[in-house]
């Protein structure tokens, strides 16, 4: 029990450890400084650049940003569906699987394309090796451009007075070949090392001990898995993700994947210190982001680790904890540990089912999307965080009653009211969302797998996830169906884009401002007063709008068990 | 447009080439040199090291409930909340059935994750309890000591790395052939 725990702990730790030097190495490839690694990349970088004929030396607007994004993201959304839709004439299909409809494939595009990785297919039946390639290949590019919008904002948060900072396909590029190939191929051999597949051959039929055919899907697996975790993705290429035994071997792997999962996004706020010459107010958001998180994970681990007190009544021990929907090699205590993670940090992996998991951790993996800022995704994780932190300064600034000031920029109502928006998206999308889906019992009841309150909690798991870009879900819910498709499709998208396109808008406006000196009267934003401030703004944020919902679902559930 | 479009479907193209096929391509080859001991896929006896079987025959220790009888095609787990009537039922009667085939042993002696299916359906483990509790009904079957088997158990029990990473757990499938190799049935 006592040694669980300490191993969870350091888990922890070896995170952290390793995004330290991630982050000064991320912040010395967005500032274009000289890395050992330069020799082979500059190189690539070039030819890249050259063939595909951009401009990677153009300063860029914040409105050029934006365009440049959304002008490649819809280039992969129609390569998507092409491909998902045609995979059955197409090679690399060794078990005969058939093509995507149009409402699969629309929702899984849009799954990957926006980093969100929901899936309403399942890997060995759903699709052909050329389809998980291309889902790849969009797990390294989501990543990327999550990446880039952050690095873009970094840069915005530097400038004295411009209007044009830095060129997305350039900074692109970079994050592509110098921070997430190069750590792909690393953690891709030691998961091959630890008897993680890599084959392009189709299922395996043996005869097991007790004299029964057993099936064997294989895939390219540790290429697959590898970027799955960095690029905080979280899709699978099985069923039942980093469940599966040869996704997830041993308790090795599984620590492997979760600090792949936390390094870029804890690094990039080490990076944020080291750009601004600043790494107080990087310990500050780091310290906010950690507590968060601890705030989140201990009560769902005690609460894994307790059991289900159902079957206890049942009269046999429990020793173990809850083990429905869990694996022996990982055990129920990282089991939470890692439904946390993977909530807070938009990845959407799971090594158990969360449909199993106790009501408390459900309401803690619910809330953890539901902030989306304690780590967060790949760079959009910061981005997200940005606007609390914007919201925070707006409001202590009204508060001591001077106006509101952030890194010698004035923050005017313009920027509050583009963070405000962002800010009340997210509630938006997934109440809405919720509501809309339990006010259409004849497309949504069908689909649900437990009865009373959980039913509920499905649903409003559905659509957290989905606005969170996170990916995970209570996969008793029968989500193949083209109202769910096409819900999750649209909430997805919204998700995504608005709440990137936001920060960067606040940051090009801020970037433009006068630089004002800091004087006696300036609001200090790397202290920990002011760090407990966003910490509030979060919460206030967060409960005011999801405890209604919260109350509905997991609290009623925790509450029906214990009578 | 054209100063976006264009770009942008050449880039996507030079980066499928890229990671679709040269990123793919390094982790393929570097999967050839991982020696073979490190490889738990395919054993020599040609089961899967990691893939766990179904095991319900009363001469071989019983590995977990699977939602999807270990088909690994299909993987899945039950997706059942945690106070849902039906999973409770379903776990009621696994626990009878667990006393039926075991007389010898109690109720409380039954460690609960021999009676709930683990999240891939897969689970190559169970608890060294789970394995203990099975040691009677193996030992009057094929008639060899309960001592033996749980020195075997003893000696297959996988402990945690370092003391602290994991739980303590047999690998079934090495524990059943084991037990062949005592005493073929």
């Amino acid at each position: 029990m006592v040694q669980e725990l300490l191993g969870i702990v350091c888990v922890f730790f070896l995170s952290v450890v390793c995004s330290i030097p991630l982050g000064k190495y991320i912040s010395k490839v967005f500032l274009y400084e000289y890395t050992r690694l330069d020799i082979v990349f500059n190189r690539l970088d070039r030819w890249i650049i050259t063939l595909s004929g951009i401009d990677a030396t153009r300063q860029m607007t914040w409105k050029d940003h934006v365009k440049s994004l959304l002008y490649i993201n819809g280039v992969w959304f129609f390569l998507s569906m092409a491909v998902l839709m045609n995979m059955s004439h197409l090679p690399l299909n060794p078990d005969g699987n058939p093509s995507m409809s149009f409402d699969v494939a629309f929702n899984t595009s849009v799954s990957f394309i926006t980093n969100t990785n929901l899936q309403h297919y399942s890997g060995e039946t759903g699709l052909s090796y050329l389809g998980q390639l291309i889902l790849m290949l969009w797990q390294f590019l989501s990543a990327a451009s999550g990446i880039t919008v952050c690095a873009v904002v970094f840069m915005a948060m530097k400038e004295t007075k411009s209007e044009a900072f830095g060129n997305f396909y350039s900074i692109f590029i970079r994050s592509c070949t110098r921070i997430l190939f190069p750590l792909a191929i690393v953690t891709a051999i030691l998961f091959l090392f630890n008897g993680m597949p890599m084959s392009f051959e189709g299922k395996d039929s043996i005869t097991t001990l007790q004299g029964e055919q057993q099936y064997i899907s294989r895939g390219p697996v540790a290429a697959f898995t590898a970027i799955k975790h960095l690029g905080t993705n979280g899709g699978g290429l099985y069923g039942v993700n980093s469940a599966h035994p040869l996704e997830n071997p041993n308790y090795f792997t599984a620590i492997i994947q979760m600090i792949a999962q936390t390094i870029i996004p804890m690094g990039l706020v080490f990076a944020l210190g080291y750009m601004l010459k600043n790494k107080k107010f990087s310990r500050m958001i780091f310290g906010v982001m950690t507590a968060g998180f601890i705030i989140l994970v201990t009560p769902t681990i005690i609460s894994e680790m307790q059991g289900n007190p159902n079957i206890t009544a049942m009269g046999i021990q429990q020793t173990m904890g809850n083990m429905e929907g869990k694996e022996i090699r990982f055990g129920s205590g990282l089991s939470g540990y890692w439904s946390i993670i993977t909530t807070v940090i938009s990845t959407g992996s799971v090594n158990a089912m969360h449909d199993s998991f106790m009501p408390l951790s459900t309401m803690n993996q619910l809330l953890a999307m539901m902030v989306n800022g304690f780590y967060g995704g790949c760079g959009v994780g910061f981005l997200n965080f940005y606007i609390f932190i914007i919201l925070a300064v707006f409001i202590s600034g009204l508060m001591v009653g001077r106006t509101p000031e952030f890194l010698g920029k004035r923050v005017e109502a313009k920027e509050i009211k583009i963070a405000m928006l962002i800010a009340l998206l997210h509630p938006f999308l997934i109440l809405i969302g919720t509501a809309l889906a339990t006010a259409l019992p004849d497309y949504t009841t069908a689909s649900l797998s437990n009865p009373g309150f959980h039913g509920f909690s499905q649903i409003l798991y559905e659509f957290t996830s989905s606005s969170a870009n996170n990916g995970s879900g209570l996969e008793g819910l029968g989500d193949n169906t083209p109202f769910w498709n096409i819900a999750c499709g649209i909430v997805m998208v919204l998700a995504r884009y608005l709440p990137i396109i936001g920060p960067i808008a606040i940051a090009g406006i801020l970037a433009n401002k006068k630089y004002i000196p800091e004087s006696n009267g300036t609001l200090k934003t790397d202290t920990a007063t002011f760090g407990l401030m966003i910490f509030a703004v979060i919460i206030i944020i967060t409960a005011l709008s999801f405890f209604p919902a919260l109350t509905l679902g997991p609290v009623e559930e925790y509450f029906s068990l214990i009578k | 447009m054209k100063t976006y479009v264009l770009p942008a479907i050449r880039l996507t193209l030079i980066f499928a080439i890229f990671f679709c096929a040269i990123y793919t391509f390094i982790v393929m080859a570097s999967s050839m040199l991982v020696p073979e001991k490190f490889s738990f896929g395919k054993m020599n006896n040609g089961y899967y090291y990691s893939i766990g079987q179904k095991f319900s025959s009363d001469k071989y220790f019983w590995s977990r409930p699977s939602a999807v009888e270990y088909n690994a095609a299909a993987s899945g787990g039950s997706n059942k909340e945690p106070s849902n009537p039906d999973y409770l039922h379903s776990v009621q009667l696994r626990i009878d059935t667990l006393l039926h085939y075991n007389p010898d042993i109690e109720l409380s002696d039954i460690p609960s994750d021999i009676v709930t299916a683990s999240g891939s359906g897969l689970d190559p483990h169970i608890s060294v309890q789970a394995a203990m509790i099975q040691v009677p009904r193996i030992s009057k079957i094929r008639k060899i000591s309960p001592d033996i088997l749980k020195k075997t158990i003893k000696d297959l029990t996988e402990k945690p790395m370092f003391g602290i990473f994991g739980t303590e757990k047999i690998h079934v499938l090495t524990l059943n052939l084991a037990l062949d190799s005592i005493s073929h049935f």
